[in-house]
């Protein structure tokens, strides 16, 4: 079937199956930041941003996204937040295999606009955001950098 | 030190972070036949009729490929040097299947559901055998392996895969003479690795005819030795290319999907590609060796170590890969601790069953080893009434000695003997004593209701690469610009590595790092190099960087000379120019010139690195947990690791490898739990039944360097991938027996296994 998804502010026209995932979807449109690792919604590296709030692109549906507007990194290249946070992990090494990055990125990003302001309140919310790699101190030293929060 | 010793940003985080195609899945051909694999529902079964038809004329199926398809040759997937340690007890398809996910045939269709639905349409019949599930009866059981034509095991009617023994003095007679014996045994469970991304790989065929293998491993050229060899081409047909990597930890360490879009592509000429689901990369891939060790320390009355017993059984599943060298390291990475022992023993067997087989996966063996010697040390401490981290003090190793074991046990082989030139061991539990505040808390249990603290400490080694075996190698390449091209065979699977090898050649060449570009991992353009693992890259393989930066020196002061018609001698290159006695040049100009008008050469300098010795990086870890006794839960509360590392060549990255190690090992100690059912079948085997630690279960992590200089190393560099992980279960049980008095033998320590040792306790 044919679908029109709003993926960072442009119109894209794709064909698909109804049980196609979004995560499907938006690889088929070229935008590999979106990534996946598991089978039972469980990892996180696979969120994206709809209307602005983070979701797991596996577990949702490419027809269900229509009418939304989905943002992935790609999208937010030129966002000064968005940079902002990117630096702060890449100067604190807390992009190890990288893997989980984007999904991270994008949900720290969806932080801020909700004016969160309590370390605890970072890592409840960031949960869901696996990484196997870094042990999580790293990413939360640049976070906090980021978010401006202090202990 | 102007470029290492420096925490500047991975070479290749803006790109990853930013989403650009890097990864496997990122690269393959839109056009990709998609490649499945029938697993097989039963632990342990033999092939009697495969029927394939139907699945064959399935619209979209272009192939379907069976045992009867391969050639019947025995490989290891185990990616090691060569010839490997591990035995040649696999076939890329059998009549037998040995586990629950071992593969019985080869799918490839023009997409995903075409390629599921002629799964469902292969019928086989099986003739389903009584499967080993408890590897302390392997033994006694039937074979697992009763085949002819596979070679290396040490004993298939036995089920004994590998053994190895050893002895240095007369442990009998030395522990009779111990004022104090200890005896401890404990249990370690097959962990999985769950790094983020899924084996992935996709192959083509060039338009030379060439076999291309795109994947995500940590040994490309073990890969491509090992397709070699199980497709029967030659070697020199094939390349294979690493791409950026969703991390390792030993878990890609070997052949997997490989084989299977390499068979389709040689046999429909089509780019094939086979994507791991996370069930398959649990049940087929890899585990860590669980084990069962038995330790028995014996010390004279004041707690000077005497004695060190350590018997061992693994259990490397189904089939035997790194089976016999994780064994080794289990004593060899954690018996110089304490080298100054009249006795050592070690022994052990490692056996197969019908499990997921086990294979590399950090801290390979020492970890296992690490938790029953750190935690029998600390039964020791309170036997003897002395602190734990005193009884550490009084036994371990420094800097200037050295151990027999070094010398007797290698990686499947002898080892290399190695007095150690550089060893902090005793700053580091120092320094971890006094930020912890050990002294205050070790005796303290605070309460606060039903919950209750407790201190646990252990210390560990690791190596740093396989000394005498593991070569890394790199090429250095001047361009016309006066930037340089780094080409390495070293794999980074996320660690940072081109980042420090790029730092340490900028560092020789007197360079800013930007004008050293890396590239890694590609047979065809890149020299040879073992691969990621065992700690290797930054000690092996940057030393071999470090080495091809300094002939690189070498050669541009030579062609300058030339240029300058002097003797090389009053020449000088100091990295932004090349100086002669009446001229001067920078480099750009100078690598322009030699390029396109003046004594026109390509300068190129190559150099390899074998280590004579593997000198290991130390550590101290110190951890505070808290236990509820009424739920059994225990929650990590704070932990201190102070290692020594040597020079750290990139701090920051070090770093983050120790606290990414340390947050596995907690995983290990306290969540990730694998459970069979009595069938054989795993049923741990999504991220949602095999919990891997969270941001919220960790506690505070806090990682400390003592910097040492290793004269070996790279700018007095030492490996640090793997030490981190080995603490974590001793330590945490440690802690554990501090707080409530009660000894954890069995990994991980959930709260139903607390309960009942508690439960124990009171007696009741
Ligand atoms: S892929 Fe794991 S949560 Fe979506
Ligand atoms: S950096 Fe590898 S999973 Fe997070």
């Amino acid at each position: 079937m044919k679908i029109t998804l709003t993926v960072n502010g442009r119109k894209e026209n794709l064909e698909v199956e109804p049980s196609t995932t979004l995560l499907e979807a938006l690889r088929m449109l070229g935008l590999y930041s979106v990534r996946k690792g598991c089978d039972t919604a469980s990892c996180g590296v696979c969120t994206v941003l709809m209307d602005s709030k983070p979701i797991l692109s596996c577990c949702s549906l490419a027809v269900q996204a229509q009418g939304h507007s989905i943002t992935t990194v790609e999208g937010l290249e030129k966002d000064k937040d968005f940079e902002e946070i990117r630096k702060n992990l890449l100067l604190e090494g807390a992009d190890q295999c990288g893997y989980c990055g984007p999904s991270l990125l994008l949900t720290v990003y969806s932080l801020k606009k909700r004016n969160i302001k309590s370390l605890q309140e970072i890592q409840k919310y960031l949960v869901g955001n696996l990484c196997r790699c870094t042990g999580y101190h790293s990413q939360l030293r640049a976070i906090k950098e980021f978010m401006e929060v202090g202990e | 030190m102007k470029y290492v010793k420096r925490s500047i940003k991975k070479v290749d985080g803006y790109g990853i972070l930013s989403g650009k195609p890097a990864y496997t899945d990122d690269l393959a051909p839109r056009n990709s036949l998609i490649v499945k694999l029938l697993r097989s529902p039963y632990a342990f079964a033999r092939v009697r009729k495969i029927d394939t038809s139907e699945a064959r004329s399935l619209e979209g199926v272009e192939c379907v490929l069976t045992h009867e398809d391969f050639p019947r040759i025995p490989f290891t997937r185990a990616g090691q040097g060569y010839p490997e340690p591990s035995p040649y007890d696999k076939f890329a398809l059998d009549s037998y299947v040995r586990y629950v996910g071992d593969e019985v045939a080869v799918v490839a269709a023009k997409d995903e559901q075409t390629a599921e639905k002629a799964l469902k349409l292969i019928e086989v019949d099986y003739e389903v055998l009584n499967p080993v599930l408890d590897f302390e009866f392997s033994e006694k059981s039937p074979p697992i392996h009763p085949e002819d034509g596979i070679s290396g095991v040490e004993n298939q009617q036995n089920n004994v895969c590998s053994a190895y023994e050893m002895d240095i003095g007369n442990i009998e007679e030395e522990l009779k003479k111990c004022a104090h014996v200890v005896k401890h045994r404990v249990y370690t469970q097959a962990q999985a690795h769950v790094m983020m991304e899924p084996h992935a790989a996709f192959s083509y065929i060039d338009y030379q005819g060439r076999l291309v293998v795109v994947t995500s491993s940590q040994v490309p050229f073990h890969i491509r030795r090992i397709l070699s060899r199980v497709l029967d081409i030659p070697l020199r047909n094939i390349r294979v290319v690493k791409p950026r990597i969703g991390g390792g930890f030993g878990g890609k360490q070997a052949v997997h999907g490989e084989i299977y879009a390499a068979a389709v592509t040689l046999k429909t000429g089509k780019p094939s590609k086979i994507i791991y689901s996370r069930k398959e990369v649990f049940e087929s891939s890899y585990t860590r060796h669980p084990m069962r060790i038995d330790v028995t320390l014996g010390s004279d009355e004041k707690g000077v170590l005497k004695a060190i017993d350590m018997e061992i059984l693994s259990d490397t599943g189904a089939y035997g890969e790194h089976a016999l060298t994780t064994l080794m390291v289990a004593g060899s990475k954690n018996l110089p601790l304490y080298n100054r022992v009249n006795a050592v023993r070690f022994k052990g067997k490692v056996v197969y069953t019908n499990h997921t087989p086990a294979g590399a996966y950090r801290g390979y063996g020492a970890v296992q080893g690490n938790f029953a010697l750190e935690s029998a040390m600390d039964i020791l401490a309170s036997k003897l009434g002395l602190d734990p981290v005193k009884l550490r003090q009084l036994n371990m190793i420094r800097e200037g000695e050295t151990s027999p074991i070094f010398k007797i046990m290698g990686e499947g082989r002898e080892g290399a003997e190695m007095t150690i030139k550089s060893c902090k061991l005793e700053q580091c539990v120092e320094l971890g004593k006094r930020i912890f505040g050990w002294s205050e808390k070790f005796s303290k249990r605070p309460e606060s209701g039903t919950k209750v603290r407790g201190v646990g400490m252990a210390i560990a080694m690791q190596g740093s690469g396989i000394a005498k075996i593991d070569m890394g190698s790199a090429i250095l390449k001047l361009n016309d610009d006066g930037s340089f091209n780094l080409l390495v065979g070293a794999t980074d699977l996320g660690t940072g590595s081109d980042t420090i090898l790029a730092q340490i050649a900028a560092e020789t060449l007197n360079v800013p790092v930007k004008k050293v570009v890396p590239y890694s991992s590609d047979t065809d353009l890149t020299p040879f190099d073992t691969g990621a693992y065992a700690s290797s890259t930054t000690y092996v393989s940057g030393n071999a960087v470090k080495r091809a930066a300094e002939k690189m020196k070498h050669l541009i002061v030579q062609h300058g000379s030339k240029l300058f018609n002097c003797s090389e001698e009053e020449v000088v290159f100091n990295g932004e120019e090349i100086i002669g006695p009446e001229q001067r040049l920078p480099l750009s100009e100078f690598a322009t010139k030699l390029y396109y008008s003046e004594n026109q050469t390509q300068l190129c300098s190559t150099a390899s690195f074998v280590g004579d010795e593997a000198p290991p990086p130390y550590m101290s870890a110190f951890c505070e947990i808290e236990l509820d006794t009424e739920t059994g839960k225990i929650t990590p509360v704070r932990y201190v690791a102070v290692v020594d590392c040597g020079v750290p060549i990139n701090p920051n990255l070090a770093r983050v490898q120790v606290e990414g190690a340390l947050v596995q090992g907690i995983g290990m100690a306290l969540y990730e739990e694998v459970k069979y059912d009595s069938k054989g079948r795993l049923m741990t085997n999504s991220m949602m039944n095999y919990r891997i630690p969270s941001r919220l279960d960790i506690g505070d992590i806090e990682v400390h360097f003592v910097e040492s200089y290793e004269p070996t190393g790279p700018y007095g560099a030492k490996s640090v991938a793997e030490i981190g992980i080995d603490t974590p279960p001793a330590a945490i049980s440690n802690a554990v027996y501090n707080a409530v008095g009660i000894r954890l033998h069995d990994l991980p320590f959930t709260p139903e296994k607390v309960l009942k040792a508690l439960r124990v306790k009171e007696g009741f």
